[in-house]
């Protein structure tokens, strides 16, 4: 069994012979061109004959389209097309959004360009093609729709009262999802427990500000019927398969290019309306078009997430032991399911996951998902994690406030011990392992605790009031066919990678996940070093277009280290076998008395230099003819790797956060952050904790500062980076980063995945952080973000 | 729409004289018309830092400044000013550190840097944060940027040269 008890020592073992870059902070070296100005986004991609679109996108947040009038914006300058939703439904088919395994699931149709009705503020309704992006835009002004308001359904709230408008009349209400749990006898627990503590907890929609805005170039060669889409994403052959199939064109008519990435944090993982319709704009007039985003556009357009509000209460008993959870979580996702992962999956996942690091056995859930006139919502780092771990922890510290315990020995107790897995959590998501226990251990000694706690005591007596707060979390990673493919999406849970020796030596591995600034192609040539058995300097990572790497899912649900690595470290594997072979055959000797060091052969007993790379390439590819009849050199091999052996591979960890909150203005302070993550093998400790901390500071993003703020009308009132508050550097603390490392016996290398359990910790530990400070006045909050303005109203001062 | 200034300027060393329209930005017409890849554009209202370029001697916001101001200006981008090496400690840093994620950022950011560096050559922790603070990063938390840049201040104190990068052996 996989317990951490059988594994002492295991995380030491190498996975490779001459094990010289996986587990160390190599520097990635193919991100120093992103030093130097030197890197290629979309944006600068210049194509011959490129039309640059614009999109108009409806003015308010729910109206019936009427007559459209485009005759004055078509003899603008340089205007080439002005073209509307039914011309672009002609080409391109509509899409619902739902999966099967989520039962009940139902969306409306929606198409590239919005037919008849506009169901949120910044849906793409005419677009318009101009030679220059400024004469696009000066052309958008003369476009002329016709348009009535309708009434539109802003608040979650009141969207499935009956007196509330249908959005989509034909899907009888405005209900997208609904599901509940029920695990064990969760009343009569709550009627006999010692206590009971309870809260609301509420979470402002926010969105992910992905530095680069989404942009695309699709290019149409009508001669060779050949589609080239240059894009801004994560999933490149999600893309070339959703292409093919909304256009009725075939995997080998498209072409999915992604080069330099400019941030993405899900917000590129998804199709949008206006990818479908620039594309067949492309088609439509033959030549390439460009659509980068403005930013007004991104705050509308791209994908929000985190709209809930969930009633939560825990029970325990009087010796400190958590007895059950019961949530009620209430989310909006905007007017459509988002294609086509779904915009159920934030709200399942928050009902899998709470309460999930915890050993209690009673558990009740309610979810319901609501449409709304609001932009639509989707996977956004963390995916419901962030949401799950606040109200878990939050109620937690509420639990031990209760009982007067300290909040980190409540945990210590009431963790799944390290020594139980694998196991089954209450909601029946599987564990494989887990160090929850060790992880704990870590912080404490990492913060202090005892000197810390003693601090805020020595303060708190001068009217300084800080504190101290902590999030024990688990985050899913490396999913399993289990996650998108039962639910028929066509979203690929394997990734191949195909590795090549060529002949000067150099190893080439192309593969279906790419880099967005994570590091990726830097932890493959880790990989890929050490399986093949060279220098890191003579390794080429190759990603980013689905006409030459192997078929494969791309970035999500951190999967690049943990699926994409494996699948790099099989066919680096197989590629020094077929060296070996290679070897043996040119030497007439077998191929087992051979090694492979630091890109030469050698004779295993003797340690002597046989043959280099070098060599070795010269003679598969030039000299065939002196090897032997039949022999086959096979220098380029693909393996393809699928986590099947649990749904997901779960991680864990825990946050610590630690604040001062001024009563008399309400501000909070953030004085330091510690994380202990347990991702597995740590393949690249410079490049996890760097993940980590990004994805921390996007979190405390959440908590404090982001949210999507709309007026009653369904219009969004801070569209702009100055209006929208995203964390900048003076205002974040120093993140210190330590490592459990519990590989995954599901695959050779060990690696679970690591970029979203930051994000997934900090909104709930740096609320118990800003609670515990609010302590001594008797008051809390829990509506993140969590403002100025939240926790004087919670004081009783405004 | 089509009444167009002519300008003259140098760019990265080079004698630039081009035709521009009054209402054009000076990020946009290094990327359009001079097709720079350097300085980007991420908010377009000066809010963000990836357009950042020096203008005579002083970083600005590419995207709040018309390129006809720029006209007899020496303009500077991350791409001339690495071949001068003027950057190079910082480049290194940052590659040592990984104060880079996805790179959007990163033109802006080491131009704001070398000016602190410059200007404020004794600066703590939370000084470097807060003159970063107006150039806005989506992946990397600051931290590593924050330890990269101190490092080069601490390495110019000392008189050192930050070492290059290299893959280890």
């Amino acid at each position: 069994m996989n317990k951490p008890a059988d594994l002492k020592g295991l995380i030491l073992d190498p996975v490779t012979n001459d094990q010289r870059y996986i587990g160390n902070s190599e520097p990635r070296h193919r991100a120093r061109r992103l030093l130097e100005g030197q890197g290629t986004y979309v944006d600068d991609i210049q194509l011959p004959r490129m039309g640059h679109v614009v999109y108009w996108r409806s003015p308010v947040a729910h109206m019936k389209i009427g007559k459209i009038h485009t005759e004055h914006a078509l003899g603008m300058p340089g205007v080439l097309a002005v073209v509307d939703g039914v011309q672009m439904a002609t080409i391109c088919k509509p899409w619902v959004a739902t999966l099967e395994h989520l039962v009940g699931m139902k969306s409306a149709p929606q198409y590239a360009l919005a037919i008849d009705r506009a169901c949120w503020q910044g849906e793409p309704v005419v677009a318009v093609v101009a030679e220059t992006r400024a004469q696009a835009e000066d052309a958008l002004q003369h476009i002329e729709v016709e348009w009535e308001e309708l009434p539109a359904v802003v608040s979650m709230e009141t969207a499935l009262d009956a007196d509330t408008p249908l959005i989509h009349p034909e899907l009888g209400d405005n209900l997208c999802f609904t599901r509940t749990l029920d695990v064990g006898s969760v009343d009569e627990v709550f009627a006999s427990a010692d206590i009971v503590a309870e809260a609301t907890f509420g979470f402002g929609r926010h969105t992910g500000v992905t530095l680069e805005p989404r942009c695309q170039i699709a290019d149409y060669n009508p001669g060779d019927r050949r589609l080239v889409v240059y894009h801004s994403q994560q999933a490149p052959h999600m893309m070339q398969d959703l292409y093919c199939r909304q256009f009725g064109l075939s995997e080998s008519d498209v072409q999915v290019i992604c080069k330099d990435v400019g941030g993405s944090f899900g917000i590129k993982v998804h199709a949008y309306p206006d990818d479908f319709a620039t594309v067949g704009l492309a088609m439509m007039l033959g030549r390439p078009v460009k659509f980068v985003a403005d930013r007004l556009e991104s705050f509308t357009s791209d994908i929000h997430a985190r709209e809930h509000r969930i009633k939560g209460r825990i029970a325990a008993n009087k010796d400190g032991d958590i007895l059950a959870f019961e949530i009620d979580d209430l989310t909006a996702i905007g007017p459509y399911s988002m294609f086509p992962r779904t915009s159920a999956i934030e709200g399942n996942q928050v009902v899998n996951l709470v309460g999930g690091p915890y050993k209690h056995q009673h558990y009740r859930a309610k979810l319901n998902v609501v449409f709304q006139n609001k932009t639509p919502t989707c996977q956004y780092r963390g995916v419901g994690h962030p949401i799950a771990c606040a109200v878990t922890e939050g109620l937690v510290d509420l639990a031990a406030q209760k009982l007067k315990m300290d909040p980190l020995e409540f945990r210590k107790r009431n963790v799944i011990p390290d020594d139980a897995y694998p196991c089954s959590g209450i909601s029946g998501i599987k564990l494989e392992v887990l160090s929850h226990e060790q992880c704990l251990r870590t912080i404490e000694k990492m913060i202090d605790y005892p000197a810390l706690r003693k601090e805020q005591t020595e303060l708190r007596k001068k009217g300084i009031y800080r504190g101290i707060g902590f999030a024990t979390l688990i985050e899913l990673t490396n999913p399993s066919p289990a996650f998108y493919g039962v639910g028929g999406a066509r979203i690929a849970s394997q990734d191949g990678a195909t590795a090549r020796l060529d002949p000067s030596g150099v190893v080439s591995v192309l593969i279906g996940v790419g880099e967005q600034g994570q590091g990726t192609e830097g932890i493959y040539a880790q990989i890929a070093a050490d399986a093949v058995g060279i220098s890191i300097k003579d390794v080429r990572i190759i990603t980013g277009d689905t006409d030459v790497t192997p078929y494969g899912g791309g970035t999500w649900a951190s999967r690049g280290a943990g699926v994409g690595g494996e699948a790099v470290l099989l066919a680096c594997q197989a590629l020094q076998q077929n060296i070996l072979k290679l070897a043996g055959a040119i030497l007439n000797k077998p191929p087992e008395s051979l090694s492979v060091y630091r890109g030469n052969v050698l004779d295993k007993a003797s340690g002597e230099t046989l043959l280099p790379f070098g060599e070795i390439g010269r003679i598969g590819y030039f000299r065939t003819d002196t090897l032997p009849i039949g022999f086959s050199a096979d220098l380029m091999v693909t393996r393809h790797y699928t986590q099947k052996e649990y749904p997901f591979i779960f991680t864990n960890g825990v946050q610590a956060s630690y604040v001062e909150v001024d009563p008399d203005t309400g501000f909070v302070k953030l004085l330091k952050h510690w994380a202990v993550e347990d991702c597995g093998r740590v393949l690249n400790p410079m490049l996890v904790d760097e993940q980590v901390r990004g994805a921390i500071v996007q979190g405390i993003g959440g908590v404090l500062f982001e949210e999507c703020l709309y007026d009653e009308s369904g219009l969004l009132r801070n569209g702009s980076m100055a209006d929208y508050l995203v964390p900048m550097a003076n205002e974040m603390p120093d993140i210190e980063v330590a490592h459990v490392q519990t590989p995954t016996q599901s695959s050779k290398l060990g690696a679970k995945g690591a970029g979203e359990a930051g994000t997934a910790g900090a909104p709930g530990a740096v609320q118990n952080a800003i609670n515990d400070a609010l302590a001594p006045f008797n008051v809390a909050v829990f509506d993140q973000p969590i403002t100025c303005e939240k926790i004087l109203k919670a004081l009783g001062k405004i | 729409m089509t009444i167009k200034k002519k300008i003259t300027l140098t760019v990265n060393g080079a004698s630039i004289t081009a035709e521009v329209e009054p209402r054009q930005h000076l990020v946009d017409f290094l990327r359009e018309d001079l097709f720079l890849k350097g300085p980007h554009l991420g908010c377009e209202h000066g809010a963000c830092g990836a357009c950042t370029v020096k203008v005579d001697g002083q970083i600005i916001r590419g995207c709040l400044f018309l390129a006809v101001q720029a006209d007899g200006s020496v303009v500077e981008t991350i791409e001339g000013l690495t071949k001068s090496g003027a950057l190079a400690d910082l480049q290194e840093s940052f590659m040592r550190h990984n104060a880079m994620q996805c790179g959007f950022c990163s033109s802006g950011m080491l131009l704001a840097a070398a000016e602190l560096i410059e200007k404020q050559p004794t600066s703590t922790r939370e000084e470097v944060r807060e003159w970063i603070s107006g150039n806005y990063c989506r992946c990397t938390g600051y931290h590593s940027i924050v330890s990269a840049i101190m490092d080069v201040l601490e390495a110019r104190l000392k008189g050192e040269k930050i070492k290059p990068v290299v893959a280890h052996a």
